[in-house]
């Protein structure tokens, strides 16, 4: 039998990619395991959530057992540079970011994905839930995963033609609970861990604490205001407070107050009663096409504003290659700026940016 | 594993010798005794100590009772460290450790233990660029407050051979306890230890062709040493713990080989490594031998090379079939130069590209030849990975 080709696949130590690497074996590949060493803040090492060495351990434990070959990639200075201090900057410009996102494009289908190619590898895989299809000659599409629960298309928008044509995601076809029987089934040694949706840099610790401590600029207070103008407390500043956050806000007052919107230019933050928060309509820009082409004409699509928000329907109009206007047919309380609006149509991932504020 | 595979990492280890198997494997089932039993079991298992016992003793030079069997060479360079430390404590209230900055962790990290919970300030003795302790430099350091010097034989990442016996005679000179951990030096360098003048030398088998498991400590005389494991009293009182026969036996039998054979594997050895080094610094644009170019372990060549990372350098030669070692990389992934390569005084952008090739008793011109048509192209992937 000839080999499927060589394939490098990133491991964590968790169920996910080691089922995934088992199948690849099972599926012929010549498999060659990696694990990225990323960034934590210096004596934090046994917190950081994906490359601790408990983790490590276990993804050797899983190659061994699997008989591939295992390295550690050292990345923790690309990774602090391009994921954790953008992650500080755009919060320090109040928008809340997703460095699932900034990791993706530039560590996994950067970094990583690279050096998978020049050890001669035909292929990456990775664990995620999503599925890679071919359509037609040289064109690929991203599809949701199988298991809708969990879905993971959502951080993968970011790639491109070029990145598609050599990812797999064996997981793209089975649920979860199938995983787990598949881990079984292989004998594999992962233990389960919580499924905790914190940053892996962050540890167990607060974000808001880890900004304190990276950025001298955070803290830094200004005013509350309702829609009407009038200052009703002060904040701590912009960065530690999110668009829909309720809790935390700390306002004597008698009916409950939510995050409306952050002013930075001003450094002021606007809340108000739940009537009046939300919005119909975004800005998305450093917009992905996955297809390579940027629609000519608006058209309608599914839309996801946040990892885990329901889709909604709406009306998407691009203004430029890289920009679009998207309009809802109601108010959504959570558009929150630096996160990213990805779009649907159907099983597809279309592609998606990154919402601006105001 | 793949046949096609070329080790050249004996330095991390060997396999063992056949020879050496077929002494051990009677004592695992037929031979089982207790050394310590008075019955006939008993009596057949301490003949077996006490002739590998005499055995080392004639490899080392020094007598049987001067021979205490350990679990390995880190075992013996702790025993040896905190043993003499706190009994020259105890004795003349001595609470200076002097080691060199190239030491094994074994030595390093229990000196540093020393001096954080037990009170002993630890002092680093200078080295030259080339990794070696140059005799008339620490003789300024040699005061009646050290309790012990350690200073290694030969560096297991540069190779570098430090000149014991001098420094032996300094230290007797000033009658202070002198330690060396001659763990890699053990295969190849002569370990008599009267012409050593040392007072305290570490061994481990598996590094010349024994099980891993087992390694003895040369007590000299005279010289006290409080055990770090206590127990039912055996090895003198030194090292409790049942013995270990098959391994001890092993040791010594591995000892007795390599002592045997030395100038033969030597012979065949230092003419391969010498053409390695020759090819990969005429080869290699950007490339330095690490320590001393002929002061140095026969079989061990270490380089450095500018704008590489260590452990991409070992993925690819290890993806190419090449079983190497650097003392930068690291398992985890979080690669650092290593504290003997810092004491080179070598720049980080040089001393993160680090690589060590050990060759063994089996290693064969074409393996190398094999290795060296392949080492330029790896090394330039290597760089274009760092860009």
């Amino acid at each position: 039998m000839t080999s499927p080709g060589h394939v490098v696949v990133a491991m964590s130590g968790g169920v996910d990619s080691s089922v995934a690497a088992a199948l690849l074996v099972q599926q012929g590949f010549q498999v060659t395991g990696m694990m990225l060493r990323l960034w934590n803040e210096p004596g934090s090492e046994a917190e950081n959530r994906c490359c601790t060495p408990d983790a490590m351990q276990m993804a050797r434990r899983v190659a061994g057992k699997l008989g591939i070959p295992f390295y550690t990639i050292d990345a923790q200075e690309i990774f602090k540079q391009t994921v954790v201090d953008t992650f500080v900057n755009e919060y320090a410009r109040t928008v809340t970011p997703n460095p699932c996102l900034v990791c993706n494009r530039h560590i996994r289908w950067g970094f990583l994905f690279q050096r998978a190619l020049a050890i001669g590898a035909n292929f990456m895989a990775t664990g995620h839930y999503a599925r890679v299809q071919q359509v037609g000659q040289g064109s690929w599409q991203l599809l949701r995963a199988i298991d809708h629960q969990k879905d993971q298309s959502y951080v993968l928008h970011v790639l491109q033609q070029d990145q598609l044509a050599q990812s797999i995601f064996p997981l793209g076809e089975y649920t979860k609970s199938q995983v787990r029987q598949l881990a079984h089934q292989f004998n594999l040694p992962v233990a389960e861990r919580s499924e905790s949706q914190d940053l892996c840099f962050l540890g167990n610790d607060d974000y808001r604490n880890f900004l304190t401590r990276h950025s001298e600029n955070i803290q830094n207070p200004g005013p509350i205001l309702d829609r009407s103008g009038k200052k009703i407390g002060e904040h701590q500043g912009l960065a530690f407070y999110t668009i829909g956050q309720r809790k935390g806000i700390r306002l004597a007052s008698p009916i409950p107050l939510y995050v409306l919107d952050k002013d930075s230019t001003r450094n002021t933050l606007i809340v108000g009663p739940l009537e009046e928060l939300g919005k119909d309509e975004l800005i998305a820009s450093e917009v992905n096409w996955i297809s390579g082409k940027c629609p000519e004409h608006p058209f309608e699509a599914n839309i996801k504003i946040r990892y885990k928000a329901q889709e909604v329907t709406g009306s998407i109009t691009p203004l430029s290659d890289q920009k679009v206007h998207i309009k809802f047919r109601s108010k959504l309380r959570d558009i929150t700026p630096g996160q990213a609006a990805v779009f649907y149509t159907d099983q597809v991932c279309l592609g998606g940016g990154i919402i601006q504020p105001d | 594993m793949n046949s096609s595979k070329i080790y050249l990492d004996y330095a991390a280890t060997t396999p063992v010798d056949p020879r050496v198997l077929d002494q051990m494997l009677p004592y695992f089932n037929h031979i089982f005794g207790n050394s310590s039993s008075i019955h006939s079991y008993g009596q057949q298992a301490e003949a077996a100590l006490e002739n590998a016992r005499e055995q080392v003793a004639h490899g080392m030079n020094c007598l049987p009772g001067e021979v205490i069997f350990t679990s390995c060479g880190s075992e013996s360079d702790n025993l040896a460290l905190r043993g003499a430390a706190l009994a020259a404590r105890k004795l003349r209230g001595a609470n200076t450790i002097l080691i060199s900055p190239v030491e094994h962790h074994a030595v390093s990290h229990t000196a540093r233990q020393l001096a954080d919970l037990f009170g002993f300030t630890c002092i680093s003795l200078p080295v030259n660029q080339l990794g070696a302790v140059e005799p008339e430099k620490i003789i300024p350091y040699l005061t009646s407050d050290v309790a012990i010097v350690s200073i290694i034989y030969a560096n297991n990442e540069i190779g570098t051979i430090n000149p014991i016996a001098e420094i032996g005679a300094l230290c007797r000179e000033h009658g202070i306890i002198f330690h060396t951990d001659a763990v890699q030096a053990a295969a190849y360098l002569s370990i008599d230890t009267d012409q050593l003048k040392v007072d305290l030398l570490s061994i481990g088998a598996h590094k010349f062709y024994g099980p891993k498991g087992i390694g003895a400590l040369y007590v000299r005389k005279g010289i006290s040493i409080i055990p770090n494991q206590t127990g039912g009293g055996q090895e003198f009182g030194l090292r409790s713990g049942t013995h270990n026969i098959p391994y001890i036996v092993g040791l010594a039998e591995a000892l007795n080989i390599a002592q045997a054979e030395r100038v033969a594997r030597v012979e065949h050895l230092l003419p391969l490594r010498n053409y390695l080094v020759g090819r990969i610094l005429e080869e290699i644009p950007d490339s330095q031998l690490t320590g001393h170019p002929q002061q140095r372990l026969p079989n061990h060549a270490s380089f450095v090379f500018r704008g590489v990372n260590g452990n991409t350098l070992l993925m690819l030669l290890d993806m190419a079939g090449f079983a190497c070692s650097s003392g930068s990389a690291c398992k985890t992934g979080s690669p650092e130069p290593s504290d003997v390569l810092l004491a080179l005084g070598l720049e980080r952008d040089w001393a993160m590209g680090s690589l060590r090739i050990t060759l063994g008793t089996g290693t064969t011109p074409a393996e190398i030849d094999h290795f060296l048509n392949q080492l330029p192209q790896i090394i330039a992937e290597a760089r274009k990975m760092e860009r």
